[in-house]
């Protein structure tokens, strides 16, 4: 049986972190009452027209930047037309021709052989970051057969990031939208967080034989999570192998990822090739940035976007600070992932080690395995941790002094955890763990122990 | 050169436009062929104008939400709602094909 070669391109939607939408003024908010997020522009009422929102473009520049993206200068605004219930005007201005942003990497890493101690990094080419706007939601209510549509998602700005489709599983697929989330959190253009539809990722699976061209290619919608997209992608592949080995062929069509079955279905609404008649937004000019050379000498700055000034700006990425981690503190390179993998943890750390004796490559131990493992069988994050950076760099502190054992440590750690306001001084004092160095009162302690036995 | 019979449904289907009669569709013939005469002009080596706009200056917004909380107001054009919802059919209700809707194109 010849092998086969599987195919995944990714096109990730994020919402763009904005108080007001990308083009007009009504609020950009999670839970809202219904359609009260909506100006008369996001409804589509006739007379209403376009306005660019500066914070929207910043942010699709910082992303481009951080992603090795060249960003084109001018860029153009087109519609893109069809019909449902939460696209009110009947069309999406999008970027599809000469989109702000394209010929970008992102690279990622994973771990060989699901062992942390071996990391391989990979990239994957990003093919180009488009500015478009968002459409409303629609409540399916099949048993009065109807959809209730709410418009305050409509018209929020959104990032449209295309890969290349240059990986090959679910396990890829999940760690490079891993970091793209990292570093979208990191810059601030994105919060990226998947369960409020802030990041929609839609994957492009095929399979074909080594040398031979691309298989046909189906597009999976409807993935909620990171897990789950790893779940879809490598479902997909499993079942167009099959497919093909049963001698059927693959239909180029939409699929939905089932969750709670772990498979992915057909899609009802999307049967048939779309046709969206893309024609040039008419209310929108080009839109011009400028960098450094070329900054007009007398335009209002408000109007001016400097992508050269956003550069200057931009934070250190996490591929950076996991680096400058390593490199600070001693600890391993999958010490450092796992620090920015979890909200706050890598800032948990390093104010840990500010307040304690004991050295980081030590701390990481107590970090990564005891605090972490409390935090994840309690399902805390780190910002509820009941254990703050202070009461565990006290107790190091009493370890790394000698002043109590390594199991004793672990057994204060768990009278912390209940939070009851002690400090670890308090609660060795208590529970008598302090380690006795005295001689005399060991031998002491030892004769008492003698004389009981003896008297039993 | 005509318009054929599937690209005219096709235009139906995505438009949802009617093309009603011979005098609908011999209109659309007329414009493309008025739009075609822009092929005598040599255009090689010349940027396409898609916008009267491209020199005008794109204004950019201030992030400010200045829009909004007027529910009441949209929902007086809807038909139907339900709590502060727009009601809407439970999908696309597709145009039915060709030979099944009452469209002038049958007998082309």
């Amino acid at each position: 049986l010849a092998p086969w070669v599987p195919v995944v391109g990714l096109e990730i939607h994020a919402q763009i972190s904005s108080n007001s939408k990308l083009f007009s003024g009504s609020q950009v908010q999670f839970a809202a009452p219904p359609n009260s997020l909506v100006s008369f522009f996001d409804a589509s009422l006739p007379g209403t027209l376009p306005v660019l929102n500066r914070r929207c473009v910043e942010a699709a520049v910082m992303t481009g930047l951080a992603l090795n993206c060249s960003i084109n200068k001018k860029s153009l605004f087109d519609r893109k037309h069809y019909f449902y219930a939460d696209l009110p005007a009947g069309y999406q201005i999008t970027q599809q021709r000469v989109p702000i942003a394209v010929n970008g990497s992102l690279s990622y890493s994973l771990c060989i052989d699901n062992k942390m101690s071996q990391m391989v990094t990979k990239t994957v080419r990003i093919k180009q970051i488009q500015l478009e706007q968002d459409s409303g939601k629609s409540l399916h209510d099949d048993t009065r057969s109807q959809t209730l549509v709410d418009l305050n998602r409509a018209g929020v700005g959104l990032m449209e990031v295309v890969m290349e489709p240059d990986l090959c599983c679910g396990e890829e697929a999940a760690a490079a939208v891993r970091e793209l989330q990292l570093i979208l959190q990191t810059l601030g253009s994105s919060q990226a967080v998947m369960a409020e539809g802030q990041l929609r990722v839609d994957a492009n699976v095929s399979v074909h034989h080594p040398g031979e061209p691309y298989g046909v290619r189906t597009e999976v919608k409807n993935i909620n999570s990171i897990r789950f997209l790893a779940k879809a992608v490598d479902y997909e592949i499993q079942r167009q192998i099959e497919e093909l080995e049963n001698g059927g062929t693959i239909l180029n069509e939409t699929r939905a990822f089932d969750s709670k079955l772990g498979c992915t279905v057909p899609m009802r609404d999307k049967e048939g090739k779309q046709d969206y008649r893309f024609m040039p937004e008419p209310n929108l000019p080009p839109l011009i940035l400028y960098d450094a050379k070329s900054l007009p000498a007398n335009m209002n700055h408000q109007q001016v976007i400097n992508i050269d000034w956003i550069h200057e700006r931009l934070p250190d990425l996490p591929s950076v600070r996991r680096e400058k981690l390593v490199e600070q503190y001693g600890i391993l390179p999958e010490h450092s992932f796992t620090l920015l993998n979890e909200d706050g943890l890598a800032e948990f750390f390093e104010n840990v080690v500010k307040q304690t004796q004991m050295k980081p490559k030590k701390v990481i131990g107590w970090i990564l395995q005891d605090l972490l493992s409390y935090l994840k069988q309690h399902s805390l994050t780190v910002k509820e941790s009941p254990v703050s950076p202070v009461l565990l760099a006290d107790l190091l502190s009493l370890l790394e002094k000698k002043e109590i054992s390594s199991t004793a440590a672990k057994q204060v750690l768990a009278e912390l955890w209940k939070g009851d306001g002690r400090t670890p001084l308090e609660i060795v004092k208590e529970q008598k763990l302090q380690l006795l160095e005295d001689q005399n009162e060991l031998e002491q302690i030892c004769q008492a122990v003698i004389d009981r036995q003896e008297n039993e | 050169q005509k318009v054929s019979v599937e690209v005219l449904d096709h235009l139906e289907q995505l438009a949802l436009v009617d093309f009603r009669d011979a005098e609908g569709v011999e209109r659309l013939q007329k414009a493309v062929q008025f739009a075609d005469q822009l092929h005598e002009v040599n255009t090689d080596g010349v940027e396409p104008m898609d916008s009267v706009l491209e020199d005008r200056c794109l204004y950019l917004r201030e992030d400010d939400v200045t829009e909004g909380n007027c529910t009441k107001e949209l929902l007086e054009n809807a038909k139907e709602k339900v709590e502060e919802y727009f009601v809407a059919p439970p999908g696309n209700i597709p145009l039915p094909k060709l030979g099944e809707r009452e469209t002038f194109l049958q007998g082309s």
